[in-house]
């Protein structure tokens, strides 16, 4: 159950919604939870007269709620925890698959993985032996705090420990959600054309760290690395970027350097 | 189109203020977008309809205020208006302007009754 809201609205993926947290022993590894379901407000008249109300609230200030339970949860277990965002096909759970097995053996795993519909990427992960949660958001496009703060309901959480958070794959609506993470990493592959970050700054403006993917293709593209470099540098000049093949493994040493180094810097470290 | 949500978010701070104060219906939502923010304006638009319908605020209308973007120059010490969020510094040309103002994403007020 959301300690935010009180909520036990999402579905399991068999159908099943219930309060979490009561104590009983149900184990959620094996199926997704179910954002899809839409939200339908209920209109309950009552009389008054035409007036304005001053509000004067942010949005999102119900996610920034929820992204700051996220946040407060993952500081009391001493969890680090990392955004993991890009375009769908980029590399994404290749890359975690390869990321996993160089901190493995350091780190305490755990997988949060956002996608429209499937758990095509959780049970690629839990073959590597880590535990893993499948959101689906149904029609949603983005993960948000609040999706995010069920899944950690179900992943261990501890100090030493590692949540990787794999967004739905989309250049754009994920930017503005805070999820409460501790880092966020764009992936970028080499097949997409090197003015995306123009194209789409919002989510290089917000990134921590800008991964280069596919590098092993880039002798058969015309991709040229520092030109996109030079884009990514003008939506964010303080941007870090690592090049960066999930496939050959070149490059892994560094991602996973970056992101031991970035838990050392917010004193979350093995 | 994450613009659904905000929408969807949108409902939940009106809602939230029904809690408050009793009304029946909502006649105008106005919101504050910043130029350089997240969201489309035309997209809100396009979906506000679709997704008030069935709630507090079916049928309210929607009236959004945009607000400019501008950044500070680090290089030149000059505050100047940014149309997009990586432009360059129009007095200097330096690449590092630090965007702010017009990152807004708010619900300003709305009117019931």
């Amino acid at each position: 159950m959301c300690t935010v809201c009180g909520c036990a609205t999402a579905r399991h993926g068999d159908g099943h919604a219930h309060l979490h947290g009561n104590g009983h022993g149900h184990d959620h590894r094996d199926h997704a939870i179910d954002f899809g379901e839409g939200l339908a407000g209920v209109t309950v008249p009552g009389m008054s007269q035409e007036r304005t109300i001053t509000i004067e609230r942010d949005i999102l200030a119900r996610n920034a709620i929820h992204a700051q339970a996220n946040r407060d949860l993952l500081d009391a277990s001493g969890a680090f925890a990392l955004n993991l965002l890009s375009s769908p096909g980029s590399g994404k759970t290749t890359l975690l698959v390869r990321t996993i097995a160089a901190l493995q053996d350091r780190w305490s795993l755990a997988v949060i993985e956002g996608d429209q519909q499937t758990s095509l990427d959780a049970e690629r992960i839990r073959q590597t032996g880590v535990p893993a949660v499948q959101i689906n958001t149904g029609k949603g496009c983005h993960l948000d705090a609040h999706m995010v703060g069920h899944a950690l309901d179900q992943v261990p959480l501890d100090a030493g420990g590692l949540v990787f958070i794999e967004n739905v794959g989309n250049l754009v609506c994920p930017a503005a959600f805070d999820l409460g993470e501790d880092a966020r990493v764009v992936v970028l592959s080499v097949t997409e054309g090197e003015d995306k970050p123009l194209k789409y700054p919002d989510m290089f403006a917000a990134a921590d760290l800008m991964v280069l993917n596919k590098s092993d293709l880039l002798p058969h593209l015309d991709f040229d690395v520092e030109a996109c470099r030079a884009a990514a540098l003008r939506v964010n000049p303080d941007l870090p970027i690592l090049i960066v093949s999930a496939r050959t493994g070149a490059g892994i040493d560094a991602f996973a350097a970056w992101i031991e180094a970035r838990a050392a810097l917010v004193g979350k470290r093995r | 189109m994450h613009e659904v949500s905000l929408i969807e978010n949108v409902i939940a701070l009106v809602e939230h203020e029904r809690t408050k104060s009793a009304f029946a219906r909502v006649s105008m939502i106005r919101l504050r977008l910043g130029a350089l923010g997240h969201a489309e304006p035309a997209a809100l638009r396009f979906c506000f309809a679709a997704v008030t319908a069935g709630t507090i605020a079916e049928g309210s209308g929607l009236e959004i205020e945009i607000v400019p973007g501008e950044g500070w120059c680090p290089d030149c010490g000059n505050t100047v208006a940014l149309a997009q969020r990586f432009d360059a510094c129009p007095v200097c040309q330096g690449n590092q302007v630090k965007m702010t103002a017009g990152d807004d994403l708010r619900v300003v007020e709305m009117e019931v009754a």
